[in-house]
């Protein structure tokens, strides 16, 4: 080999060397931060997590309490925006998919549906807000599960047509064939088979509605005191955890660690198991 | 239908009951064919309901301020000025920060994923950065407040100071006390969020390129790096794109991570160290606070500008994405 060619061999396969170490590094990089978070959410909850957390209510500034109001707000409004947001998600899915598939007006749809998908949570709080608290004229527990029900429903419409689009055309030709209205087929066959798919999307919203802070700041508010009524504000764990957490005081910090590493499992549970649906749904399909 | 004129000579009743069930059956489908399709409406409702409602809850500062709301510094709550710079340029910078880290990173995290590792370790990566996406952004804030300000603070801070701070042109960028909150700060929080987004998009269109493509350079004698930069990123060029722009549409519009340490000071400073803030801090901070009409007024009015900004982001994103996926298609 000539000099020239061997120099140039030598400098390819040193940028490639360097580039594919850099790679290895950025993805080091990331798993870093992963650990490091999760670690010091860890480790402060842990030390600051009691039985008093479930029990207690949220304290004034300076004294010992937990947060049980808290945990039972974000309960209540959670629900409630599952309850509200799965339907009209698994509907408006299901338009997309069976009715819309191929048309401009589903396409459209869907891409709106990408957008609200990624949208700031912060702006679904305001539109709550100028819709709901403003005409009431009161922050409201409902008015924080309508924010909340607004981030599920993106959430629960992808899910639903992409995983009713992945159920084979067969199956609905076979199902009509048998002189079954659409409605059948698609209420007793298709959802049947698309159930874990449908089912890993609500989880992955309620798993992302369980940490959101931002739209509850302006339509739930807070509350210091145990409440079940919704047209009341309503506490909740992100948005005690960010009040305490901005607080000046040790012993709120502490119950703001405890909240987040509440949450924090909370969260990777839930990821967890729609995980597991989503490979035990697929190992029987094969 | 032979037959069906049969059953219908030995059992007109019979006949009658089948003609009521499928006429009933048809009522069921087109009611349920109508339930579904304004289902689907309702989904572009809410989003255009949320762009009207923020325009018209905004519109006492639009009308107040005019144009000039987008160009004045100006915050001020006792006199009911405000203006909008502040928080857009925040925002912005902060939003570019995050960018210029996680765009770089991402791309190695994906090139990592699908052509570096040893496929054993592949899965165990990805899902775990992809868990990084799970968090929840408060446990973001909380952990940049209390571990990483401290940490920028005591020693990035004095330190940018002692080495950059000194450059011409860009170490007025680099100045500032040792609060350790700020721009700087902001940016890689919000740079670490982003980081699993765009790294998982780049991961999938990465997937996409075809192996006979990839194996003929190999077969010609490339490097794997040079297969990456010479075939893979040309050819998923507009989705890779597409994944930069979903990224900075999250960047643009995430609240919680940076309200905790980006300090929160209406001031417009040319140091990425010294305190500021961004449009969603400036509302969550302050919206509950808001004392009068105009004041409520003008941060709806900042949450419609975010809400324009970061809808024209995530169309183009998406765009760029469907290209990739339509040129698919077309194999």
């Amino acid at each position: 080999m000539s000099r020239a060619s061997e120099r140039l061999y030598r400098r390819r396969s040193l940028v490639n060397g360097f580039n594919m170490v850099a790679s290895g590094l950025c993805a080091a990089f990331g798993l870093f931060w992963l650990v490091w978070i999760l670690w010091t959410t860890l480790r402060t909850g842990l030390s600051a997590i009691s039985l008093d957390l479930f029990t207690k209510m949220t304290p004034p500034p300076g004294s010992e309490g937990g947060l049980a109001n808290a945990l039972f707000g974000s309960l209540l409004m959670s629900t409630a925006a599952i309850l509200i947001g799965t339907p009209i998600g698994v509907a408006a899915g299901t338009w997309l998919a069976e009715y819309a598939r191929k048309r401009p007006l589903g396409e459209a749809v869907r891409f709106v549906n990408d957008i609200l998908l990624s949208a700031p949570s912060i702006v679904l709080g305001l539109f709550v807000y100028t819709l709901v608290v403003a005409q009431v004229g009161h922050f409201s527990g409902w008015a924080g599960a309508l924010a909340l029900a607004l981030i599920v429903l993106p959430v629960v419409v992808r899910t639903t047509d992409e995983m009713l689009q992945l159920v084979p055309g067969t199956m609905r030709e076979a199902a009509l064939s048998l002189g079954i209205p659409q409605w059948k087929v698609t209420l007793q066959v298709l959802y049947r088979s698309a159930l874990p798919g449908i089912v890993t999307g609500i989880l992955l919203a309620l798993a992302r509605i369980s940490g959101e802070t931002a739209p509850l700041l302006f339509t739930a508010l807070n509350n210091q005191y145990w409440t079940h009524d919704m047209n009341a504000p309503m506490a909740s764990v992100p948005v005690v955890i960010f009040q305490y957490a901005m607080s000046p005081y040790e012993s709120w910090h502490a119950l703001a660690w405890a909240g987040a590493f509440v949450v924090t499992i909370f969260v990777l549970l839930l990821s967890l198991l729609s995980r597991a649906i989503l490979l035990r749904n697929k190992v029987t399909h094969d | 239908m032979a037959q069906a004129s049969a059953i219908q000579a030995i059992d007109p009743a019979a006949h009658q009951a089948g003609e009521r069930r499928n006429l009933r059956d048809a009522r069921a489908d087109r009611a349920f064919h109508w339930l579904v399709a304004s289902a689907g409406m309702f989904v572009l409702l809410a989003l255009g309901g949320a762009a009207l409602s923020m325009l018209w809850g905004g519109r006492e500062a639009f009308s107040e301020f005019g144009l000039g709301f987008l160009f004045s510094t100006e915050w001020d709550a006792v006199n009911r000025n405000f203006g909008a710079l502040v928080p857009i340029y925040g925002t912005l910078v902060t939003a570019l920060i995050a960018m210029l880290i996680a765009v770089p990173v991402s791309f190695g995290i994906a090139l990592f994923l699908t052509e570096v590792a040893p496929a054993w370790l592949r899965g165990p990566v990805g899902a775990a950065i992809e868990l990084l996406a799970g968090i929840p952004s408060i446990i973001y804030g909380m952990w940049g407040l209390f571990v990483f300000v401290p940490i920028m603070g005591e020693y990035v801070t004095p330190w940018l100071n002692d080495h950059l701070g000194e450059w011409p042109l860009v170490g007025a960028l680099f100045t500032g006390p040792p609060l350790g909150i700020g721009m700087l700060t902001a940016g890689i929080v919000l740079a670490i969020m982003v980081i699993p987004f765009v790294s998982s998009v780049m991961r999938e269109v990465f997937l996409t390129v075809p192996t006979r493509l990839k194996e003929s350079a190999y077969a010609l004698g490339s490097t794997t790096w040079e297969v990456v930069w010479n075939i893979v990123l040309p050819y998923t060029r507009s989705a890779v794109i597409g994944g930069i722009f979903l990224g900075l549409g999250r960047a643009l519009g995430e609240t919680m991570a940076v309200t905790f340490v980006l300090g929160n000071a209406h001031r417009l400073s040319a140091s990425l160290l010294e305190p500021g803030n961004s449009i969603a801090a400036t509302i969550a901070n302050e919206f509950t606070e808001a004392d009068s009409d105009l004041y409520r007024s003008s941060l709806i009015a900042l949450g419609f500008l975010l809400f324009v900004v970061t809808f024209f982001v995530l169309a183009a994103a998406k765009l760029m994405l469907r290209r990739l996926s339509r040129q698919e298609g077309k194999r």
